[in-house]
């Protein structure tokens, strides 16, 4: 028999009912802090032990816009009429770069973080967000390295560089609909990984990143390229931060309206992720 | 499963909640495996974790959920604590909830003591500045100040636990749910520990405990349920459903018949059954201490025999007479038996034998020195003794404890504390 003295607390708020893992658990602010700290927390643990620490992460699209950079100049020579040719390709490689680590990396994270996953109730989104957001943290300081070298290629200083922010928003929308809905593929259906590692390539060459636009001399070539978000972006970027003399997204891809090819691609990749990783989330636990 | 008392409102109110998982037998985890067999996913067991599982616990309430293995209680934990959704049914709790299916989920190795604590806190449903606020206090509790900037991945492990459960009741939360987290850490930390259960449970805290340890279901709980394939099969109080838990869990152990089965004797009669049973004369395999019980053989007799003398013996897995109960020395004269009648043989006693598994043996003898054997049957049967209360002895034998206190200089006690 137990002997013990029930003590009843004073009050007690109301029934609420448990409904099992979603994506959001509810609580946006939740997600918010949770999405933070487990992004700031992978931040520091990429450098850790590294003496260059953070000079590895630059080092990546440093070294291979280096490379890029001889051989466009030097060898092939694609590069070598284009104006400011050195700012646009080390920009194109660092959004690539930002593009790919928040894709690529949000596809196994649900799967790697399986521990978390099974064992703690707490909004799933969070899991491919902080992925996205670590990609983030990366990106505003490879974007110093770029600020270098757009001063030191005499860019000069533009008001409609208040445009960059608006379309790095853009960028972080289109990969974080990606990240949703690859996370939330990936638990059940592993092709994911290599398919899209295939489409990641496919996007590097097939997007004006190591080439200009100017060069794609096929019309419907350049406006294909263009209706593809990532093109449409860095095509923007280049237009209003680096060389005004480049053709705008909206001229490349041949009319402001066909503009809305790539951003409603866009919004419905990211209402599609939502949704699927939405309808996932109750699972996830369970499929792992 | 009304609670007794339940003036306090339900802290939380499960109603016929179901989950049932599908098992593939062989995953199908790619596409190509998809599309060479596009009807593999009907080979997939259905696994009813939980059938209709309903229950209340009220505010304020210390309930334990014990079952066997697979039984469902870490479904139904997860299903509480948010991890699963549930097929069917409702769960409606009131105030905050805390689950805490393992110790330490989501430490990372390479952080300090110190970042894991906000860390994890922020995980539990802290906000940062409340997990910032608590590292101190977490710190203390683990009793690790002085490696509160060490890397978790140089902890030994016994430090790791004593960080992962500092953590988890620095979370207040209204409803706690633990899945047998108790069985961690050294002596010193164990008690701690418990003393952190009884002070939760009289700070009103709603706890449920997932547990194996039915010594820690009667020492906490109010109240305990327990689970048997995914349904309830009991629910009231924690001595009762820890019985019945001890009851189930050995049901299926089929009492193994030892070797060797010596049998010897002249043969006049031949034991042809040895079994056990409880009070109410049920057979049992396995006995709860401290209850009454019966042994009883039933002997065929194949020629007369006079005043035999009987004798059943509780063997120890040391192969030694641990209890033997005989006719010789009490009563010489047990009566004529002709051919082909047949007896039984019973020993009633109050269940003294300490947590373990005897094996059962019987022997009859001539009336006499006991030399003359008639029917020898060694270790025919066994039984299992379950105790949640057991100190270990090889018996627990009913006793009085008392403290007296002496005073100086005299031999004479003066005062008695009870």
């Amino acid at each position: 028999m137990s002997v013990v003295e029930r003590v009843v607390p004073a009050q007690l708020p109301p029934a609420r009912e448990v409904k099992g893992p979603t994506a959001l658990a509810g609580s946006f602010s939740r997600f918010v802090h949770l999405t933070w700290t487990l992004a700031v927390q992978d931040f520091k643990l990429r450098f850790f032990g590294s003496i260059l620490g953070y000079l590895w992460q630059l080092m990546r699209p440093l070294m291979l816009f280096g490379v890029l950079y001889v051989v466009f100049t030097q060898a092939i020579r694609i590069g070598a009429g284009i104006e400011y040719f050195a700012p646009t390709l080390l920009m194109n490689i660092v959004l690539y770069t930002f593009f790919g680590d928040a894709t690529g990396g949000a596809v196994r994270s649900v799967v790697e973080r399986e521990n978390l996953v099974r064992k703690i109730h707490f909004p799933r989104l969070v899991v491919p967000g902080a992925v996205v957001l670590t990609a983030m943290f990366n990106l505003a300081l490879n974007l110093f390295a770029v600020a270098i070298f757009v001063f030191a290629s005499g860019v000069p200083v533009r008001l409609s560089w208040l445009m960059l922010p608006l379309l790095i928003m853009a960028l972080v929308v289109f990969a974080t609909g990606i990240a949703m809905l690859l996370s939330a593929l990936y638990v059940r259906l592993r092709d994911v990984g290599p398919i899209w590692e295939v489409i990641m390539q496919v996007l590097f060459y097939g997007t004006p990143i190591i080439y200009v636009i100017e060069l794609v001399h096929v019309e419907w070539l350049q406006q294909l390229m263009m209706m593809n978000p990532l093109g449409a972006i860095l095509q923007q970027v280049r237009h209003t931060v680096i060389d005004p003399g480049a053709p705008s997204a909206a001229e490349a891809i041949g009319g402001a309206p066909y503009l809305l090819i790539p951003a409603g691609i866009v919004l419905g990749l990211f209402a599609l992720g939502y949704w699927v990783f939405s309808r996932e989330a109750p699972r996830i636990a369970e499929d792992l | 499963m009304v609670v007794p008392n339940s003036k306090a409102p339900d802290a939380v109110v499960v109603n016929d909640l179901a989950k049932t998982f599908v098992v593939p037998r062989e995953r199908s985890h790619t596409l190509k495996e998809r599309a060479l067999h596009p009807l593999g996913r009907r080979h997939a067991d259905q696994l009813d974790a939980l059938s209709g599982v309903s229950f209340n616990v009220a505010a304020g309430e210390f309930c334990g959920i014990v079952g066997r293995n697979g039984s469902g209680k870490s479904t139904l934990l997860k299903c509480l604590a948010g991890i699963y959704r549930a097929d069917r049914g409702t769960i409606h709790v009131r105030g905050r909830m805390s689950a805490f299916i393992e110790l330490g989920v989501g430490f990372n190795p390479d952080l300090a003591a110190r970042d894991n604590i906000i860390a994890n806190g922020i995980l539990l449903g802290l906000t940062a500045s409340q997990a910032r606020q608590r590292v101190d206090a977490v710190i203390a509790f683990a009793e690790l100040e002085e490696f509160a900037d060490l890397k978790l991945k140089n902890y030994s492990s016994g430090m790791h636990v004593r960080l992962a459960f500092s953590v988890m009741i620095q979370v207040d939360a209204d409803i706690l749910l633990i899945d047998e987290v108790l069985a961690v850490g050294d002596a010193s930390f164990q008690q701690k520990c418990f003393d952190v259960f009884n002070d939760l449970r009289d700070r009103g805290k709603t706890i449920l405990l997932v547990t194996h340890d039915m010594g820690s279901v009667e020492r906490f709980c109010h109240r305990a349920i327990l689970l048997e394939r995914g349904e309830v099969v009991a629910a009231g109080d924690p001595h009762e459903v820890a019985t019945r838990y001890l009851d189930i869990n050995f049901k299926r152990d089929e009492p193994t018949v030892a070797q060797p089965q010596e049998r010897g004797g002249s043969g006049e009669a031949r034991a042809e059954e040895i079994w056990v049973e409880d009070a109410l004369g049920e057979h049992k395999t396995a006995l709860q201490q401290g209850e009454r019980c019966v042994a009883r053989v039933r002997v065929k007799v194949t020629q007369a025999v006079e005043d035999p003398s009987f004798a059943i013996a509780f063997v120890n897995e040391q192969h030694q007479n641990h209890f033997v109960a005989a006719t010789a020395l009490e009563q010489e004269r047990t009566g004529r038996f002709e051919a082909g009648e047949e007896l039984i043989f019973s020993v009633e006693f109050d269940n003294r034998l300490g947590p373990g598994r005897y094996h059962l043996s019987f022997q009859m003898a001539q009336r006499g020195g006991g030399e003359d054997i008639i029917d020898r049957w060694e270790r025919v049967t066994s039984v299992v003794v379950v105790s949640s209360r057991s100190a270990g002895g090889l018996v627990d034998l009913p006793c009085d404890m008392s403290i007296a206190r002496v005073a100086r200089g005299r031999s004479s006690v003066v005062e008695t504390l009870s």
